[in-house]
């Protein structure tokens, strides 16, 4: 491990966490949404908004991003990052941010998104959606995002005879954590007929293999460790994180059944000085079904090939081996346009222990892998209690 | 000293120069003569080895299906999204036509030609024609 990775591991934690309600929130612009997390992640935390000095944030919709959510908020950041390489970029931000805290070019860091895509859709018919094009593949008319995804499914079929029941294994576990959740949009029964008996929407993705569209406001506060210790909420500290990306467009993908998260994982394990049997909560982005099939495997929880067995029998389910998507992920609880903040919340709820009924018994290491684009970028984020220290 | 870019680029980009090879009907790829790694979409650098070093040759139009997909519910009803690995190594995205979207499979030999789609030339694929059949 390099020695200026390493020094990155607890560095900083997450001392607030903000939530709006998630769903349809019919009256309400992006930006508020995202207003009203960052009010209530600074409150969880006990901290004045006056003291955020280092702000990150990213959307699809807008060019300027920070200086809309600066002067929204009355703040007056001197560290500021509106980057974009997907729904990943919050977890991103979170490696960003730990290096600005450390090397004292910030303070507070304030990691915050907000979307209105579901109502935007109902009254628009228009969804948020990434501004640029892929040259030499929309000419052809891919339905986008999932027709990458659907390829990405294909080739694991062909290659590792996964199926379409596997699949449905991932819609069904992540529902029944919704379950679980009182904030989770998608809490009816569901079962692996009903996934298999769901419209195609791009083969060999059904409906039901597809993620919600939702309304919603997610923020998180990051101070140094040190400052971590005196305030309010028991703090959650940054053990470590990797970012790696293999392609923009999907065609462009080396191998389609092998993620980027794989690159990404192996630097947060180094840095966090952690392996994949002592995480006890995993959190993954779950845009689509395969997507958390992929991962499992990248990010080591099981051989390649064989994530569709993994996940198979109720063993990512509430009572399984290994808990994943404990908020119901993407698929059943919310998915804003770009997921990633809600990983990091979800990963840092259930290190506080604060989840009731969902609630992963003596979890002291939870891992979150964001997505962005087209399978395109995964960035790693392990987080452990104080006793990881 | 820094090399002119004038000097070292040529005016009209691989971009509009492949753009003029589909109006004429020609399939073009780029193969770098440093490393000799064929290149597609065409770019202004080799993403291999980094040279400017790059020409345009005529590739042998033959390609196998890396994935396929069918998009359900467009406009224009069910058409085939394929990546077609090329003979000379380049993945591309496309369509094969010419049998139902869900006849094409994995693995399947297809061959390039040029058509288009909304008034836009593309480089499409269909199933190779066996030899012996061909000859019927």
């Amino acid at each position: 491990m390099s020695p200026s990775r390493s020094g990155l591991r607890g560095s900083v934690a997450v001392v607030g966490v903000g939530l709006t309600a998630f769903g349809d929130l019919p009256g309400r612009s992006a930006r508020e949404n995202l207003a009203e997390a960052a009010f209530l992640a600074l409150a969880d935390a006990g901290i004045d908004k006056c003291e955020v000095d280092g702000l990150f944030t990213s959307n699809f919709p807008d060019t300027f991003p920070c200086l809309h959510v600066a002067e929204y908020l009355g703040i007056n950041p001197c560290v500021m990052d509106d980057s974009n390489i997907g729904g990943s970029v919050y977890v991103s931000q979170l490696q960003h941010a730990a290096a600005a805290i450390q090397t004292g070019l910030c303070n507070v860091a304030l990691i915050a998104m907000g979307s209105n895509t579901r109502s935007k859709l109902k009254q628009t018919g228009v969804m948020d959606a990434p501004r640029e094009h892929f040259k030499y593949s929309d000419e052809y008319k891919p339905k986008a995002p999932m027709n990458a995804y659907a390829l990405a499914t294909a080739r694991h079929m062909h290659e590792f005879g996964t199926t379409r029941h596997h699949l449905a294994e991932v819609a069904v576990a992540a529902r029944k954590w919704a379950q679980l959740n009182p904030r989770a949009m998608r809490r009816t029964p569901l079962s692996i007929e009903d996934v298999l008996q769901s419209k195609m929407v791009c083969d060999p993705l059904s409906a039901l293999d597809c993620c919600l569209v939702a309304d919603a406001g997610a923020a998180v506060v990051l101070v140094s460790s040190e400052r971590a210790k005196n305030l309010r909420q028991k703090p959650v500290y940054l053990l470590g994180v990797g970012v790696a990306m293999t392609h923009a467009g999907i065609a462009q993908m080396p191998d389609l059944t092998t993620t980027a998260a794989a690159q990404a994982s192996k630097i947060a394990y180094e840095m966090a000085g952690v392996k994949p049997k002592d995480v006890d909560v995993v959190e993954v982005y779950d845009a689509f079904t395969i997507n958390t099939i992929l991962f499992l495997e990248d990010l080591g929880f099981c051989k390649k090939g064989e994530g569709g067995d993994f996940v198979s029998n109720g063993n990512i389910a509430p009572g399984g081996s290994l808990p994943v998507n404990t908020n119901g992920g993407g698929l059943s609880c919310v998915h804003p346009g770009m997921y990633g903040l809600m990983l990091i919340a979800e990963s840092v709820e259930q290190l506080r222990g604060s989840t009731g009924d969902r609630q992963v018994k003596n979890a002291q290491i939870a891992l979150c892998n964001g997505n962005g684009g087209h399978l395109s970028s995964e960035v790693t984020a392990i987080f452990g209690t104080e006793d990881t220290l | 000293m820094i090399p002119s870019v004038t000097k070292a680029f040529p005016e009209d980009g691989p971009d509009k120069v492949f753009a003029g090879f589909l109006q004429n009907g020609e399939f073009k790829l780029q193969q770098c003569g440093d490393c000799q790694k064929h290149i597609f979409y065409p770019r202004i650098i080799c993403p291999h080895c980094g040279s400017q070093q790059l020409r345009w040759v005529t590739p042998s139009g033959q390609g196998v299906v890396y994935s396929t997909s069918i998009p359900r519910g467009m406009a224009e009803g069910d058409y085939n999204i394929a990546l077609i690995d090329l003979e000379e190594g380049p993945r591309m995205l496309s369509r094969v036509v010419g049998v139902s979207p869900e006849m094409v499979t994995i693995g399947m030999q297809v061959s390039a030609f040029i058509s288009e789609i909304d008034q836009v030339k593309v480089v499409l694929f269909k199933p190779t024609t066996p030899k012996s059949e061909a000859s019927l």
